[in-house]
C-alpha cells in the first residue's frame, strides 16, 4: 500500500497517525501533515499529546482541552488542533457507554477508575486512539492526524483500546462480580483466600475499591468491546496511513526501527517514513572532506575546512544509519527534512515544513 | 540520570559510568527500560537480566550493568512477601495486572525498591540508574510517595518509606539530568529539574549537556585552490557550524541564567554510532569538564 507522494497521502487518507520515539520532532510532524491537507482544501484536525509550549501557543492551544480549536491561516480548507485531556476524554466515554447517571456519577468517583483514567500507563494512548475514532467518526473531518505518546513500545498505542477489556477478560473479574452464584460458590471461597491475602499486601480499600469498579462496570462491558474492536479495525484498514517520525540520532534510530519492525508483524501500514534533522547533503565525499581539511590546515579558511569535514563525517554517518532503518520498511515513502536552526514554534515554519512534505515524492 | 526522550540520556549515564570506573570506582549501571542499550557502547551484547561485567580495570575501577523490569520487580517483591506459590500464576491470570492498576505507582516503587536493596547488599561504590524519559520521570520517582500515602500501613509503607528516606538524602542520592543545547531541550530540563527539587525533594547534581558542538573562532572560508562545487560546500558548512554555535551558546548561557547548575559539557561526535572508543572520548571530556567544577571537583 505504498504511497509515491506525501501530496498522495495527505490527500487521500482519512487517517494518519504519526509515531516514533520521543525528542524527534513527532508533533511538529503531525502538525505539519494536517497544515498540508488543509492547504489542499481539505477539512484537518491535528490530535496532539503534550507538546512544547511554544508551540501549543503558536497553535492557539495552550489548554487542554477535548474540542478542536480552529487555527486561521492562508489555507484553502480547515485547519484545527486540540491538546489531548486524556481523563475527560475517558469520562466522556464512560459516559458514552453507561446505562445511567447515576453509575456514571459512581464510577467517576471510585478511586480505582480514577487509577485507570489518571495514571496508568496506556491510558495516554488509548484516550488518543479513541479521541482519533470519535473525530473520523463525526464527519466533520477529512483527515484526522493524531501524535501519539512517547513510547518504547509501538504496541502500546496499537494494544490501547483493548486496554480495559484486557482486565474484563481476567478471570478474577467474573468471580468478583458475581459474589453467591452457587455453582461459583466453591471457585469464590478460593478468589475470596486470594483477595484476603492480596488486601494483606495493599490494603483492604485498595481491593474495595477495584472490586467496586468492577461491579459499577456491569452492563457496560459490550459497549466498550465492540468499540475496542471497531477502533482496531479503523487503526488497520486502508484510509489508515501509520507515519513513523525518526531522527538520524544513533539511539533514537535504533527504536525507530523496532517500532516498525512492530509496525509490520501487526500488519499495519507504515506509508511513509519521515527522518527530521538531516544535515544538508554535500557534493564532496567524506573522504575529500578530509583531504580539503588537510590541505587548507594553515590558511585562513583551516575554520571552515574543518567545519566541512565535520559535517561530512556526521552526514555520512546519518545516511548510513538512514539506510539500516530504510531496510524495515522497502515499500515506504521517505522524506528528508533538513536540520532546523531554530526550533518551531510558529506558523510560518510549520508551513515551511509542510511544503517540504508535499514536495516530496518517490 | 534522567531527561528528554532523544538527547543521549542513555549515553551519558554510560559515559559517567566509564568516567566513575577510571577513577577507580566499582560502578553499577542499572537500566529500567528492558532492553540493555548500554552493552553495545561497552562492546558487549545485551545480557538479559543478569548482571554483567563490560569494564574491568586492573586497578579496582570496573562498570556492572544489570536491568529492572518493573514487572520482574513486582513478581519477586510479591514473592517474597506471602505469594511465593502463585506470584508466576498471578502474572499470567492478569491479577497482577489489577494490582498494578489498584495501586498505581507500585512498579516504580518497586524498580526504586531494587535499587534500594543493591545499595546496601552490592559492593558497587556509585549506583547510576537510567531513568524512564522526562514526564515519566517525574512520575517514577513521584511513586514512592503516592504509595505511602496510599498504602498508610503494611509492608507496601514500610517500603515506600525506606526508598524516600534514599531519595531524600542528598548523600546517598542525586539527579543528574541530562539535555542538549537547543530550545525546547533546554525547557524542559528547566522545568524537570524545578520538579524534581519541590515535587519529589530529590537533590540534584550537576546537569550534563550532550552533543556540544566544539567552537571555531574563525569560520572565514575563501576559494583558494577549490573547485565551485567544493568552495560551495565549505562556505555551507562554515555558515551552518556558525549559526549552530550561535544558537548553541544563546541556550548554554539562557541555561546558566535560569537554572544555576553546575554544567558537565559533552563534545557531539562526529561517528556513526557510540562503541567503546567513543565512550572513552566521551568518558575523557566527562572528567575534564568535572575537574573543571569547583564544586564537585
Amino acid at each position: 500500500m505504498g504511497v509515491n507522494s506525501y501530496r498522495t497521502l495527505a490527500a487521500e487518507r482519512s487517517v494518519i497517525v504519526c509515531c516514533g520515539t520521543g525528542g524527534v520532532g513527532k508533533t511538529t510532524t503531525a502538525a505539519a501533515t494536517a497544515m498540508a491537507a488543509a492547504a489542499m482544501g481539505r477539512r484537518a484536525v491535528v490530535v496532539t499529546i503534550d507538546p512544547a509550549k511554544r508551540l501549543a501557543d503558536a497553535l492557539g492551544i495552550a489548554a487542554l482541552s477535548n474540542d478542536p480549536t480552529i487555527i486561521e491561516g492562508p489555507w484553502n480548507g480547515t485547519l484545527a488542533a486540540l491538546m489531548l485531556d486524556t481523563k475527560e476524554t475517558f469520562d466522556d466515554v464512560v459516559r458514552h457507554h453507561s446505562t445511567s447517571d447515576k453509575q456514571v456519577e459512581q464510577i467517576l468517583a471510585n478511586r480505582f477508575y480514577r487509577n485507570i483514567s489518571e495514571t496508568l500507563s496506556g491510558t495516554q494512548d488509548y484516550m488518543a486512539v479513541e479521541k482519533l475514532a470519535e473525530l473520523h467518526a463525526s464527519g466533520e473531518w477529512d483527515l484526522v492526524v493524531v501524535d501519539t505518546p512517547p513510547t518504547r513500545d509501538a504496541l502500546a498505542f496499537l494494544e490501547a483500546p483493548k486496554l480495559l477489556t484486557r482486565l474484563l477478560d481476567n478471570p478474577i473479574y467474573k468471580l468478583l462480580i458475581s459474589p453467591s452464584q452457587g455453582l461459583l460458590r466453591a471457585v469464590n471461597r478460593a478468589a475470596g483466600a486470594v483477595v484476603r491475602q492480596l488486601s494483606q499486601v495493599v490494603g483492604a480499600e485498595v481491593v474495595d475499591d477495584a472490586i467496586e469498579f468492577f461491579q459499577l462496570f456491569q452492563g457496560m462491558e459490550d459497549g466498550f468491546r465492540e468499540r475496542a474492536e471497531t477502533t482496531l479495525a479503523l487503526l488497520s484498514a486502508d484510509p489508515t496511513a501509520f507515519v513513523l517520525v525518526a531522527s538520524p540520532r544513533a539511539d533514537t534510530l535504533a527504536e525507530a526501527k523496532f517500532f516498525l519492525d512492530r509496525l509490520g508483524q501487526a500488519d499495519l501500514d507504515a506509508a511513509a517514513v519521515i527522518v527530521n534533522r538531516m544535515l544538508p547533503a554535500l557534493t564532496v565525499s567524506t573522504a575529500r572532506a578530509s583531504e580539503i581539511r588537510d590541505e587548507l590546515l594553515d590558511t585562513p579558511s583551516a575554520g571552515a575546512a574543518t567545519a566541512l569535514a565535520d559535517h561530512a563525517a556526521a552526514a555520512a554517518g546519518d545516511e548510513e544509519r538512514v539506510g539500516e532503518l530504510l531496510e524495515s520498511a522497502p515499500d515506504a515513502l521517505v522524506v528528508r527534512v533538513p536540520l532546523l536552526t531554530s526550533d518551531v514554534h510558529d506558523v510560518e515554519t510549520l508551513q515551511q515544513i509542510a511544503d517540504l512534505l508535499l514536495a516530496a515524492n518517490d | 540520570m534522567a531527561g528528554k526522550g532523544g538527547v543521549g540520556k542513555t549515553t551519558a549515564s554510560a559515559t559517567l559510568a566509564l568516567a566513575a570506573a577510571q577513577t577507580g570506582r566499582s560502578v553499577l549501571l542499572v537500566e529500567v527500560a528492558g532492553r540493555s542499550a548500554t552493552a553495545p557502547m561497552f562492546g558487549t551484547e545485551p545480557q538479559g537480566y543478569e548482571e554483567t561485567t563490560v569494564y574491568d580495570e586492573a586497578d579496582g575501577g570496573s562498570v556492572q550493568i544489570r536491568s529492572i523490569t518493573p514487572d520482574a520487580a513486582l513478581v519477586e517483591w510479591l514473592s517474597s512477601h506471602g505469594f511465593a506459590r502463585i506470584a508466576k500464576r498471578m502474572a499470567k491470570s492478569g491479577l497482577l495486572e489489577i494490582v498494578a492498576t489498584a495501586t498505581p505507582g507500585i512498579k516504580d516503587l518497586l524498580v526504586l525498591g531494587r535499587v534500594k536493596a543493591l545499595e546496601s547488599q552490592s559492593e558497587a561504590d556509585l549506583i547510576i540508574v537510567d531513568a524512564p524519559a522526562s514526564g515519566h520521570a517525574i512520575q517514577f520517582l513521584q511513586a514512592p510517595a503516592g504509595v505511602k500515602e496510599a498504602a498508610r500501613t503494611g509492608v507496601l509503607n514500610r517500603q515506600a518509606v525506606e526508598v524516600l528516606e534514599m531519595l531524600e538524602d542528598p548523600s546517598r542520592c542525586r539527579a543528574i539530568l541530562v539535555s542538549i543545547p537547543e530550545e525546547t531541550p533546554i525547557n524542559e530540563l528547566t522545568e524537570t529539574a524545578f520538579a524534581v527539587e519541590d515535587e519529589v525533594g530529590l537533590a540534584l547534581g550537576p546537569v550534563v549537556i550532550n552533543g556540544i558542538l566544539p567552537p571555531i573562532d574563525d569560520l572565514t572560508a575563501n576559494e583558494t585552490e577549490l573547485s565551485p562545487a567544493e568552495y560551495h560546500d565549505l562556505a555551507m558548512a562554515a555558515a551552518l557550524r556558525r549559526s549552530r554555535l550561535d544558537l548553541q551558546a544563546t541556550q548554554l548561557a539562557r541555561l546558566q541564567q535560569e537554572l544555576p547548575l553546575a554544567q558537565i559539557r559533552l563534545p557531539q561526535l562526529f561517528t556513526t554510532a557510540i562503541g567503546p572508543d567513543e565512550l572513552h572520548v566521551l568518558a575523557q571530556a566527562a572528567v575534564t569538564s568535572i575537574e573543571a567544577l569547583e564544586e564537585w571537583a
